[in-house]
């Protein structure tokens, strides 16, 4: 089911009383999103992403602006009507209630030719069982089962009903590390059994990156940018999606263009075309780092961390934003973490520049 | 060596609950004891601490007395009629609070007030509203006359009468508590089951029915294991309403027989009294065995 949000706007009378000003959750939100899509509402906290999830689930009415799934108009429509499913944060899963039951719940208020006998009801609810894997669980209480395994109750129940449009909130932020890997391909595989559009809502873009078909940027109830992950990663459309997506994040440094050359500080480090002179911000990828002997951005050596299989060279530039530059490196390359600096060279395509008033990327030519 | 021994056998646990044992011992085990001993203690005079011999003659004689068995009746009427109706009605009220906005500490307050009233100046009022005297035939007579039926004399008429004023007047004294209570269980359900049910199409009275009665369960099921124990201690509520004559009156109840069995014109019985307060207790007891078993099944916690 295709979802269409069309000048989205929800503001929330302010709480103080003496500024009469709203606060605007989400703003001017426009996006089609394609039938049978895993999308990533992505931003900080605050940012207005569960606002807009709530908004699609019809929990909230908007201020201004239309929902659509198809060709139905949903803005006006209450939850149950809109044929929605909804995964809450904390999965909301009835205690008192066997797993069974709780998934058996949703059918249960099934009215006239809908209503099912208890038979049906119940070989629905061990088929989507099976799919989210846990027909072994069906007569255990939520409070006996691990976060996990809640997760995958709390989808199973929401996809009972066939929604047209599943919707998630921060599904992972309960799981640990390992489950969390565990459980997003899960959520993956499912969607693409049922091919059911669904929507959800994360603020750790490594979760959004690694399993959406699009993600949404989000800051301050605006949309930021839309697009698939890589391209969003790779091209980012201002300083804030550059500094949001990625880990470790990109290294921003203030630097300048002149008579087509990139400097920073005083380095000339890169040989571009297309920018007239003006002063820029400069992000720089941790992968975009390359070590080298004769390398033009030179930057004092702070540690080196190995992980594994990479490492992670720690360093600090006096043009640098942030506290320190972290470049990603092979293992192979051989650093002499005893030494008082680093020289690096940069790859074209993961430096990106930003104008400094605006915070807009500038495109550029490598040479 | 000292240290040792103390922290090795829980010595230093036990000293940190002497303190309560003591008092507990004294004030409560002690004399539940001897109460349990005074019923066995056949003629037992408290002023020359003597008794004529042991046996179960007291129980026989509180068992065919028929001023107990009266207080029996009324005492069981009372609980069947006051605890169920006060809890239900104390569900509704607290259900209408928490679902209205505007106003509900003002009504939360008014509901609250008869909890922080005295028993017996609330007594009174009701005398006053429900006694006929010769001049007056009180409020609620007037009232009954305006629909067209005749005066009823609700403090010295008909059982029945004075059965429903006794009634009306305990459920009104328990209700706040119950409402107090009820109020804060509601709203320390989370909103989040209510939103997953909304999003599931649930209808009002199922969402009360399968979500947020089970939520309460364990605070409903509180409000009636201490309201029966409540009930049945009854007696200054029928004190209050119909004087210390209650044998009387026909509206004595168990506790108001022990305590005229002690300190009333006909007392001086401590023996009599004591069995009695153990039949009490094992009724107490045997009810509460009993909803303890039902809640097993039906109080998710």
């Amino acid at each position: 089911m295709e979802v269409i949000l069309k000048n989205l706007t929800k503001k929330f009378p302010s709480r103080d009383k003496k500024k009469h000003e709203d606060v605007i959750a989400v703003n001017d939100f426009d996006f089609v999103i394609p039938d049978g899509k895993l999308i990533g509402l992505l931003g900080p906290s605050g940012c207005g992403k569960s606002t807009t999830l709530n908004l699609i689930s019809g929990l909230q009415k908007p201020t201004s602006g239309q929902i659509f799934f198809g060709d139905d108009d949903v803005t006006n429509l209450p939850p149950e009507n809109r044929g929605i499913g909804l995964v809450f944060q904390n999965y909301a899963l009835y205690p008192h209630l066997t797993v069974r039951q709780n998934i058996t719940f949703p059918l249960e208020n099934l009215k006239g030719k809908d209503k099912l006998t208890k038979e049906q009801m119940n070989e629905k609810a061990l088929e989507v069982a099976k799919m989210v894997q846990i027909d072994e669980l069906m007569d255990r209480k939520p409070g006996e089962l691990s976060g996990g395994q809640q997760q995958r109750v709390a989808i199973a129940r929401a996809l009972v009903k066939m929604p047209r449009v599943l919707l998630l909130d921060e599904p992972l932020s309960n799981l640990d590390a390992r489950l969390r890997l565990q459980t997003r391909e899960e959520i993956r595989r499912i969607q693409k059994e049922t091919k059911i559009t669904t929507i959800f809502v994360t603020h750790d873009q490594e979760e959004a990156m690694s399993i959406s078909d699009m993600i949404v940027v989000m800051k301050e109830g605006v949309v930021h940018q839309i697009g698939k992950p890589q391209e969003v990663y790779d091209k980012p459309i201002n300083l804030f999606v550059a500094k949001f997506l990625g880990t470790p994040p990109i290294s921003v440094f203030e630097g300048k263009v002149r008579e087509n050359k990139l400097y920073i500080g005083d380095d000339a480090v890169l040989d571009i075309a297309g920018v007239p002179n003006k002063d820029v911000y400069v992000g720089i990828r941790p992968e975009g780092f390359d070590l080298k002997e004769d390398g033009p951005l030179c930057c004092a050596l702070r540690g080196v961390e190995v992980m594994g299989r990479d490492s992670s060279v720690i360093a600090s530039h006096s043009a640098c934003l942030n506290e320190v530059i972290r470049a990603i490196i092979d293992t192979d390359t051989a650093v002499d973490a005893e030494g008082d600096q680093v020289r690096f060279a940069l790859a074209p395509h993961k430096v990106h520049l930003f104008d400094k008033e605006t915070e807009a990327r500038i495109d550029f030519e490598s040479r | 060596m000292i240290k040792k021994i103390f922290s090795n056998s829980g010595l230093k646990g036990w000293l940190y609950l002497l303190p309560a044992i003591l008092f507990l011992g004294v004030f409560m085990v002690y004399p539940l004891i001897d109460v349990f001993i005074y019923s066995f203690e056949e003629g037992y005079n408290s002023a020359s601490q003597t008794y004529f011999g042991v046996g179960t003659y007291n129980y026989s004689y509180v068992l065919r007395d028929p001023y107990f068995l009266q207080a029996v009746k009324n005492t069981f009427i009372l609980v069947i009629i006051t605890v169920p109706l006060s809890t239900g009605i104390a569900l509704l009220i607290s259900v209408g609070l928490s679902s209205i906005k505007p106003l509900r500490n003002l009504f939360q307050t008014i509901y609250f007030l008869p909890y922080v009233t005295n028993t017996l100046a609330v007594g009174l009022v009701f005398m006053i509203l429900f006694k006929k005297t010769a001049y007056s035939d009180g409020l609620v007579n007037l009232l009954i006359n305006w629909f067209g039926g005749s005066s009823v004399d609700f403090i010295d008429g008909p059982y029945w009468a004075k059965m429903f004023v006794l009634c009306f007047y305990t459920i009104w004294v328990v209700m706040p508590f119950k409402i107090l209570i009820l109020t804060s269980a509601l709203s320390s359900v989370n909103q989040i089951y209510y939103n997953a049910a909304k999003v599931d199409g649930t209808s009002k009275f199922r969402i009360f029915r399968r979500i947020t009665l089970p939520m309460i369960s364990p605070m409903i099921f509180y409000l009636v294991i201490t309201g029966f124990i409540g009930a049945f201690k009854a007696y200054s509520d029928a004190v209050a309403l119909f004087g210390t004559d209650l044998n009387a009156a026909e509206m004595n109840t168990i506790v108001g027989y022990v305590y005229d069995m002690l300190y009333g014109d006909s007392g001086g019985y401590p023996s009599y009294a004591s069995a009695a307060a153990i039949i009490l207790f094992a009724i107490v007891l045997t009810i509460t065995c009993i909803n303890l078993l039902i809640s097993k099944k039906n109080v998710h916690y």
